[in-house]
């Protein structure tokens, strides 16, 4: 018969030491594996693609003559002739780009919205609509134990830490600390406050390849978990805030347009609930404002006035052509050969231009334009020309802007599915 | 040459002889089997042949009809069973005669090869007239038949499942087993037949268990038999009174009382075989309160299928007295012998569990005994109340300890230097040892260490590692405790001292005779702890120590033509060192700035493991193998270099079935290679995948190293990426079946349930690993049929609902790693399996961060995958 089994003495310790050996031996080994499991999972996902319609390659000058150069007007003028290349980098890398080089890169990271010239259809069911917080659009990176804030033209704004995920140099058990995080906000002078408006990475997550839908469900489930909402403190200079997201039904537009936010609004944003973060222009992203929301309505030139006529600032192609933004390009006129020998422009400049308003004629619903006034330089501080959808923005803004009674039309309730929209009159 | 004489040869002193007769026999089985096993127990069942020969018949019969090798088992099954139904019954005659036998050598062979017949016939529902045969004139027998018989019911009661035997035979034996047991029965021989025999049948009783009466007289019985005149009846009543504890334990409410009476009566005057299972029927109960309380959880309104009666509670003022006095009953020299088991380490040992189960209830019954005792001028009083310190050390609070341990603290110091007596000092100083286990460490709010005590305990330590080798391995012990507490801790006290440390460790490893109570174990182990608990500021020490130790290891290498004996130690040094390169190398290489320290040593070492390897023939060193996946991890792309020469120990050591643990290891330091070197790998590959799939296909490869076999499928096609598409058409077809059988696995016990997670855990990483391995090649495609059968699984193990959280872990990640991979050919599949969108929702709400972490991955990935 089986013997029982023989008791161990408390006096002898039943836990080996090459029993510990193994189990320490998995453990690391299952850590690792998870590791090397969780590298491949954000790997593509965290690589972001800078497309271009130039393939050329980029040289990059010496180091030494770049830095000094970024500064002279000279070299600005090449900002944007000097297009980078179909390259890949991911935010970690291209945090450590410095100087012009960085500014570039950065200056191309921002989804762009279009300027709302007509309503789209299916606003209430497709589309996403909040009050833009008034102040400067930017990038925001935490990464490497410090969180960087950059303008849509590249430039730093803000160098600062933060709760963001390894966004300062604290002893934080969040996560490993190459982990980084990429949020596009604005930033809100009167209160100091960082707005997110769109989540393109969390924690090494890219949310590029995400809808509006999910990104802002994340922004909202994330953001406040990260304690980067909490007020200012020595690890977090500057609070972060999500703004009221709506869906564009009557109450949601009339909430995001009416309803009085923490912050001033500079008008309202709308974003398509299945559109993925863009980098550029996008007609699936778009602003619109009007005077009641808004304090810069019509356009303001570089002394901060509304100028009596419309004024426009274009890019400088090769031949002289006038261009928009856009991509491709649209055309509004060109330059003459003898000026630009005068002026020693060169393409890729953007320049500025009056409109007179008796020269504008909306063809096919395209907007075309008979002369165009030059006035200076544009501002070296900006990056890009202005976009169609703007200039046509601004130009009905002056004569018959869209207004908010047409937006709220267009969205009528209980409309049943695919029935087409007719004419029905509001308020009359 | 007729069968008898070759039995006998077989058993002769000449060796020669003695191996021709065993090739006789050999090749007389090969060629005509009905024949070879009808010789056998006509041999067996004939009174005129001699004992000897019909004992070896028996035997051999009974080799033919069973293995250990689960293999072999399995193949002498079917032999058996395709045998011609005449010669089984031929056989199957011959050894029921034999029952009956005056010899009772034949009697008790006859007993267990019957058995054996049984285990495969009953659950083939085969020889259904068994057990009736037996049972059917038992009561008209006569003693030696009755005794043979009750033998065989016990020993087929061991051999078959309850599962194959009808309730009508259980009652049958069950009631004859009783009787047999029972006072009246006349003869001693019967009655202690008997009661073995309803050791065996206890776990058959399970019906008659529920049913007062009956169980009331089978108590009854067994209480009674305690009290028999014959020893062995008392021991052998007493092991059946243990296994009712732990099979009947929610049974014994009502005898409880009588059963303390009797244990104790035992424990203090019977003879010790006896007193020690009295014991352990205490012990036993501890276990499954213990058990039971762990499972409460702390919450006493949890659900738990057994309740606790608090018997040990209960019993706690009349218990613990009487464990208290078996601890002065100690043998001289016990601590010398490494298998002593007597009545004080027995009470010792049932007192720490007692302990473990009521917490700080016993306290103030064991204080009075140690203040009483520890004093006094007889050793066997001082190490008594040593000991049962010592043993309450786990189990009550903190709080209830500290104050004492704070008192006793430097008695016990000043007893470890200065006590006269060998066995005190052994106590004491694994009673520090136990202090240091459980009063000090940063999980506790405060610690009986203080940076003012530490280092008079240091002092002691190190000075009593000087002392005989059992009392310098307790305190080895104690320092390794004392190490331990410190571990995650930047300013250990230690760090002052860590060099002096070390170096009284290698003393110790040095002593002629460290060879005794495992002395040079304990200080290597210790040294382990040492090296693993040091700091920033402690890596100099521990980067020095690393050539000393291959250096010993070298030595080991140089020493020439070993006695059997030596080169048995020498494997068991070389073990310990290797042991302990693994742990200096793995600190070493887990920080940027020692690694370096390390790499300038990597080839030396890599040459000392390889020639380690070198040393024995066939099988791998594990400890070697362990140390080279940490040498690995340490290097990265660079081991490529060592890839060739190591290589031939790596695939002799995947091919290890017989030493599963060294198979194990190996298969884990594949995938540690495939982290560190990944597509360099690739040429190895075809060599590791072959034997990797071969071992998964062996049914004689231990079941406990298939799940990591998986998971480090997936390392490799992590690693090697869409070159893995060869090995798809074999690898995938395994998955699945494997997927299948573990989500069928109906798991009847825990132990079941645990393996089939394993098994899920390992099949789902090979898959995480394989999809990313082939996310954004062109041939990702080539997974695509294989989704369906990857979403089903999951869809299974959502709907059997029994996986543990790392399963659930694992599996969500699989659903993101479909998508993230496969894009819109997984997420359309995916759409229509319900069970996966429910399951990402129920990981997305899981209160484990880990499961919830990988499940918004998933999310993240299909929501990209669907916007697409």
């Amino acid at each position: 018969m089986p013997q029982p089994e023989v008791r161990r003495s408390i006096k002898r310790s039943a836990v080996s030491d090459q029993q510990r050996r193994r189990e320490l031996a998995l453990l690391r080994q299952t850590q690792q594996r998870s590791d090397s499991q969780n590298r491949a999972r954000r790997l593509a996902s965290s690589v972001f693609t800078l497309s271009s319609s130039s393939s050329s390659d980029l040289i990059l000058p010496d180091k030494g003559i770049l830095t000094r150069a970024a500064d002279s007007e000279e070299h600005e003028a090449h900002l944007d002739e000097s297009v980078a290349p179909a390259r890949e980098l991911n935010v970690v890398q291209a945090s450590k780009l410095k100087g012009r080089e960085a500014r570039q890169w950065f200056a191309r990271q921002l989804m762009l919205p279009e300027w709302m010239i007509d309503i789209p259809p299916k606003l209430d069911r497709d589309w996403y609509v909040f009050a833009r917080p008034a102040g400067n659009r930017c990038f925001v990176v935490s990464s490497n134990g410090t969180t960087i804030s950059r303008l849509r033209n590249g430039s730093v704004l803000h160098h600062f830490p933060s709760s963001l995920p390894n966004g300062s140099r604290t002893r934080d058990s969040s996560g490993p600390a190459s982990s980084y995080c990429v949020l596009d906000c604005i930033f809100h002078e009167p209160d100091q406050t960082y707005y997110v408006i769109d989540m393109v990475c969390w924690r090494d997550y890219s949310l590029y390849d995400c809808t509006a839908e999910f990104r802002f469900f994340w922004l909202n489930s994330k953001l406040a978990e990260s304690g980067a909402c909490n007020s200012p403190s020595t690890y977090h200079r500057y609070r972060f805030s999500v703004v009221p997201i709506y869906d564009c039904n009557q109450a949601g537009l009339h909430a995001a347009y009416s309803t009085s936010m923490p912050y001033t609004k500079d008008g309202l944003l709308f974003f398509n609930k299945h559109a993925h973060y863009q980098t550029g222009n996008t007609p699936l992203a778009l602003v619109w404002k009007d005077n009641f929301c808004s304090q810069y309505f019509l356009d303001t030139d570089s002394q901060g006035l509304v100028p009596t006529q419309q004024q426009v600032v274009l890019e400088m192609q090769e031949d002289g052509k006038l261009t928009t933004s856009d991509d491709p390009p649209v055309e509004f006129g060109s330059l003459e050969v003898d000026f630009i020998q005068k002026s020693e422009f060169r393409a890729g400049n953007l320049l500025r231009f009056a409109i007179k308003d008796e020269s504008v004629r909306v063809v096919d619903g395209k907007l075309e334009i008979g002369d165009l006034q030059f006035i200076s330089k544009s501002n070296r501080a900006r990056a890009f020309a202005d976009s169609y959808s703007k200039v046509f923005f601004q130009y009905a803004a002056r004569h018959s802007p869209l207004k908010i009674e047409d937006i709220a039309a267009s969205i009528l309730p209980n409309l049943p599915d695919d029935s087409p929209i007719v004419d029905v009159e509001m308020g009359s | 040459m007729e069968v008898t004489q070759i039995l006998l040869n077989a058993q002769a002193v000449d060796a020669a002889v003695r191996k021709h007769a065993e090739e006789s026999l050999k090749q007389f089985e090969e060629q005509n089997l009905p024949v070879f096993l009808l010789s056998l127990s006509n041999e067996l069942a004939n009174h005129e042949k001699p004992v000897d020969s019909r004992k070896l018949a028996g035997l051999i019969l009974k080799n033919a009809l069973d293995s250990k090798e689960q293999l072999r088992k399995t193949e002498l099954v079917q032999r058996w069973l395709s045998l011609d139904v005449s010669v089984k019954s031929q056989v199957k005659s011959c050894l029921l005669q034999t029952l009956s036998s005056p010899v009772p050598d034949a009697r008790s062979t006859a007993s267990q090869v019957i058995a054996k017949i049984a285990g495969i016939e009953l659950p083939q529902k085969q020889w259904p007239e068994l057990i009736t045969s037996l049972l059917s004139n038992i009561h008209q027998l006569q003693p030696h038949v009755k005794q043979a018989t009750l033998e065989t019911l016990g020993y087929i009661c061991e051999e078959v499942s309850p599962q194959v035997v009808d309730q009508d035979q259980v009652n049958k034996i069950l009631t004859a087993v009783v009787q047999g047991m029972n006072a009246s029965e006349g003869s001693a021989d019967v009655r202690l037949a008997a009661t073995r025999a309803l050791y065996n049948a206890l776990g058959f009783s399970q019906t008659n268990f529920s049913n007062d009466m009956e169980r009331d007289y089978i108590m009854r019985v067994v209480c009674e038999a305690t009290l028999s005149p014959d020893v062995k009846i008392r021991q052998a009543a007493f092991e059946c009174l243990v296994a009712i504890s732990s099979t009947y334990y929610d049974k014994l409410a009502s005898y409880m009382q009588d059963i303390f009476n009797i244990t104790s009566k035992a424990v203090r005057e019977d003879e010790e075989p006896v007193g020690l299972q009295a014991i352990e029927f205490w012990s036993s109960i501890c276990d499954e309160e213990i058990d039971i309380l762990d499972e409460y959880g702390g919450d006493f309104t949890a659900d738990s299928d057994v309740p606790c009666y608090y018997f040990i509670k209960q019993a706690l003022p009349a218990l613990v007295p009487m464990l208290l006095e078996t601890l002065l009953k100690q043998e001289e020299d016990q601590d010398q012998d490494e298998g002593a088991w007597n009545l004080a380490m027995a009470g010792g040992t049932c007192l720490g569990l007692v302990a473990r189960t009521v917490g700080d209830d016993i306290v103030p019954l064991v204080m009075p005994f140690i203040q009483e005792n520890i004093t006094k001028p007889e050793w066997r009083q001082r190490e008594a109340a040593t000991y049962a310190f010592g043993s309450i050390l786990e189990g009550p609070s903190p709080d209830k300890l500290i104050p004492v341990v704070n008192v006793a603290l430097n008695f016990m110091l000043t007893a470890l230097m200065k006590d006269p007596n060998n066995h005190v000092k052994d106590t004491t100083a694994w009673t520090l040892g136990r202090i240091f286990e459980f009063l000090h460490g940063s999980t506790l709010e405060t610690s009986v260490i203080t940076n003012e005590n530490c280092q008079q305990i240091l002092t002691v330590l190190l000075q009593s590692m000087k002392d005989v080798p059992n009392v310098a391995e307790k305190a080895c012990g104690a320092l390794y405790f004392l190490a331990q507490g410190y571990e995650d801790s930047p300013g250990s006290p230690l760090s002052p001292y860590f060099q002096d440390i070390i170096q009284s460790l290698l003393n110790v490893t040095h002593r002629d005779d460290a060879g005794e109570s495992r002395l040079r174990t304990a200080a290597y182990e210790t040294l382990n702890e040492v090296v693993r608990t040091s700091t920033d500021e402690t890596a100099p020490v521990v980067t020095q120590l690393l050539p000393v130790i291959m250096l010993e290891l070298h030595q080991t290498l140089e020493t020439q033509k070993l006695s059997s004996d030596d080169r048995e130690k020498q494997n068991e040094l070389q073990g310990l060192l290797c042991g302990c390169l693994q742990v200096i190398i793995q600190k070493l290489g887990a920080s940027e700035t020692t690694k370096y320290a390390f790499m300038q040593y990597a080839d030396q070492i890599m040459e000392l493991f390889l020639r380690v390897f070198a040393c024995r023939n066939a099988t791998v060193h594990e400890e070697a193998m362990l140390a080279i996946g940490a040498v690995a991890y340490a290097v990265g792309g660079n081991f490529l270099k060592y890839m060739q020469g190591f290589y031939p120990y790596l695939e002799m050591g995947l091919q290890n079935f017989q030493e599963y643990q060294v198979c194990a290891i190996t298969v884990g330091v594949v995938g540690d290679l495939c982290r560190a070197l990944e597509e360099k790998i690739l040429p190895y590959c075809d060599g590791i995948m072959t034997q990797l799939l071969k071992n998964l296909s062996s049914s004689q490869l231990h079941r406990s190293v298939k799940p990591p076999i998986f998971s480090c499928l997936g390392d490799i096609a992590l690693a090697i990426g869409e070159n893995f598409e060869k090995y798809l058409i074999y690898s995938m077809p395994m998955l699945q079946s494997a997927a299948e059988l573990s989500s069928h696995a109906v798991a009847t016990d825990n132990e079941m349930l645990d393996y089939a997670n394993q098994l899920r855990n390992g099949i789902l990483e090979a898959y995480s690993g394989i999809l990313q391995g082939f996310k954004n090649c062109p041939k990702a495609q080539l997974l695509v049929p294989y989704v369906p059968h990857i979403l089903q699984f999951l869809d299974k193990l959502y709907n059997e609902k029994d996986m543990d959280d790392a399963v659930m872990k694992t599996a969500v990640g699989v659903l993101g790693d479909l998508a993230d991979t496969l894009g819109t050919h997984a997420s359309t599949l995916m759409n229509q399996s319900v069970a996966s969108i429910e399951f990402l929702e129920e990981c997305l709400s899981s209160d484990d961060p880990s499961i919830k972490e990988s499940a918004e991955w998933a999310k993240m990935a299909i929501s990209r995958a669907v916007s697409v």
